[in-house]
């Protein structure tokens, strides 16, 4: 497949996928591309000369062609870059410098905070050596990063300051430069915290779910309330400190709020703008997703890519992860190959000092590569999730989202599939309807504004 | 001036093989649990 071609929100949009070419087009070329193969000029004529005019034809097949020679249709396959194949560098580190939370959220993939182990707080000394593992093992590379991530990392402060701290001297003295996130139930921000997380420029990931009823429902407090009152007026505040820069808020939806939408939507009515909400990963329970889902999810995505659009021509506009593509600058193929990196160029370090492939694989033991202190003793693994990348898997290898999802979560992948070759499948659909709606508002606002 | 179609950006995909690689650019998480998912919504950083 080297075209894929939709019609959402009014508009024809055909997508050359080795190119990355985005084309808006009438009725007449979007019905054609069902047969013109590139070659096949005579037999597109004989098709269609029944219901348009000839002169018409042949200019649309003009237009093709000549696209055709700017390598914007039809494009050939993307081929893996020479440098890919060389040795992966350490870009970034999730360090869990605390399982344990304050919250018992009902979909928490790491088991409430312990990730199925036992709670505990990541130590100093294994902060400062996770560290030195990107250090020692990114190589010329002069940008990396690190989120604080849990549990939840504000009950383990101190290790957060100590790590800062020695992450600044770090960078005088090696010249890297790293980039903070600190991914936050929220529960714990006060104003001492907040001033210090702006004074460090520490990007901020929130966690809100949406409509009160619905965020209580999923993230409620240990003894069973719920949390949304406290932590709507703590990220607010927050927010507001940082001057409405340099955070994110995101929430789950999940079967019981097929609607979430409308979450998105009263989340950027409380005049937040950076917001992300994203489908539930779950099997086997009555919160979990399914295909049966699906349309309903699909219809949502169009409903909020549309209010989306109205907000922004309004001058009231909120970004939303999803839809944010930059069709022009986007990633490289080897970016695009290479995917979130993880097992390879991402890590995650569990208090303990142990390394996994990210967050999402801590807790299942196959997947322990090492330690911080001994290095990466798991030689094949790494290898393996780099090489997973979607030309070397099936089922990715032929699909028109390719290189904007990468392959998708390997971690998915391994949980529903048991291989991180075989993508999660509703992931994979959720996926392509978020692109196709991002793609169509990117074209429409290029039209709107004449650029 | 083409009459039945509008292309929308200067496609360049298939010029990073030999131009990009760099690796500078932010790590892009794909799971649920994080935001910075998905490699298409990223910036390249040259």
């Amino acid at each position: 497949m080297s075209i894929h071609k939709f019609y959402l929100n009014g508009l024809y949009i055909i997508l050359d996928i080795n190119s990355g070419a985005v084309h808006v087009v009438d009725k007449l070329v979007y019905d054609m591309m069902d047969i013109f193969n590139g070659s096949n000029d005579e037999e597109v004529l004989a098709e269609f000369s029944t219901h348009y005019a000839v002169e018409e034809i042949k200019e649309v097949l003009a237009e093709l062609h000549q696209l055709m020679d700017e390598d914007k249709l039809f494009s050939k396959m993307v081929e893996v870059p020479l440098h890919f194949s060389q040795k992966a560098l350490v870009k970034s580190v999730c360090l869990h410098v605390a399982h344990d939370c304050n919250l018992r959220c009902n979909y928490c993939f790491a088991g409430t905070g312990d990730f199925g182990h036992t709670r505990g707080l990541m130590s100093k000394e294994v902060a400062e050596r996770a560290i030195e593992f990107i250090i020692e093992n990114s190589g010329p590379r002069i940008n990396s990063e690190i989120d604080f991530f849990g549990g939840e990392p504000l009950m383990n402060m101190g290790t957060v300051r100590h790590a800062v701290s020695y992450i600044r001297r770090r960078e005088q003295e090696t010249g890297k430069k790293f980039k903070l996130t600190l991914t936050t139930n929220g529960v714990l921000l006060n104003d001492e915290i907040n001033q210090y997380l702006n004074d460090n420029n520490i990007s901020l990931v929130l966690s809100l779910d949406g409509r009160r009823e619905v965020h209580d429902n999923m993230r409620p407090f240990v003894n069973g309330a719920g949390s949304y009152d406290m932590i709507l007026k703590n990220v607010t505040k927050t927010i507001d400190s940082r001057s409405g820069q340099n955070y994110y808020l995101r929430g789950t939806f999940t079967a019981h709020n097929l609607d979430f939408a409308a979450d998105v939507l009263d989340i950027a009515d409380k005049g937040f703008t950076q917001l992300s909400v994203e489908p539930v990963v779950a099997q086997d329970c009555d919160y979990a997703l399914t295909k049966e889902h699906l349309p309903q999810l699909f219809a949502q995505y169009e409903l909020l890519a549309q209010a989306y659009l109205e907000r922004k021509r309004k001058g009231q506009g909120f970004e939303f992860f999803h839809f944010n593509l930059d069709l022009d600058n986007g990633p490289c193929v080897a970016k695009r190959l290479s995917g979130c990196g993880a097992g390879h160029e991402y890590f995650a370090v569990t208090p303990e000092g142990d390394l996994y492939p990210c967050h999402q694989f801590v807790g299942r033991e196959e997947f322990l590569l090492g330690n911080v202190f001994d290095g990466v003793k798991n030689t094949t693994l790494p290898d393996q999730f780099r090489q997973s990348h979607v030309l070397n898997k099936s089922e990715c290898r032929d699909c028109w989202a390719r290189f904007y999802c990468s392959g998708g979560c390997h971690a998915n992948a391994d949980l529903f599939n048991k291989d991180i070759n075989i993508p999660y499948e509703i992931g994979c659909e959720l996926q392509k309807k978020r692109l196709e709606c991002a793609l169509m508002i990117q074209a429409l606002l290029r039209l709107e504004s004449g650029k | 001036m083409a009459k039945h179609i509008i292309t929308v950006n200067k496609a360049s995909l298939q010029e990073t093989v030999h131009t990009g690689g760099c690796g500078e650019c932010q790590t892009s998480c794909q799971s649920a649990c994080k935001t910075s998912c998905t490699v298409g919504n990223q910036v390249c950083q040259k």
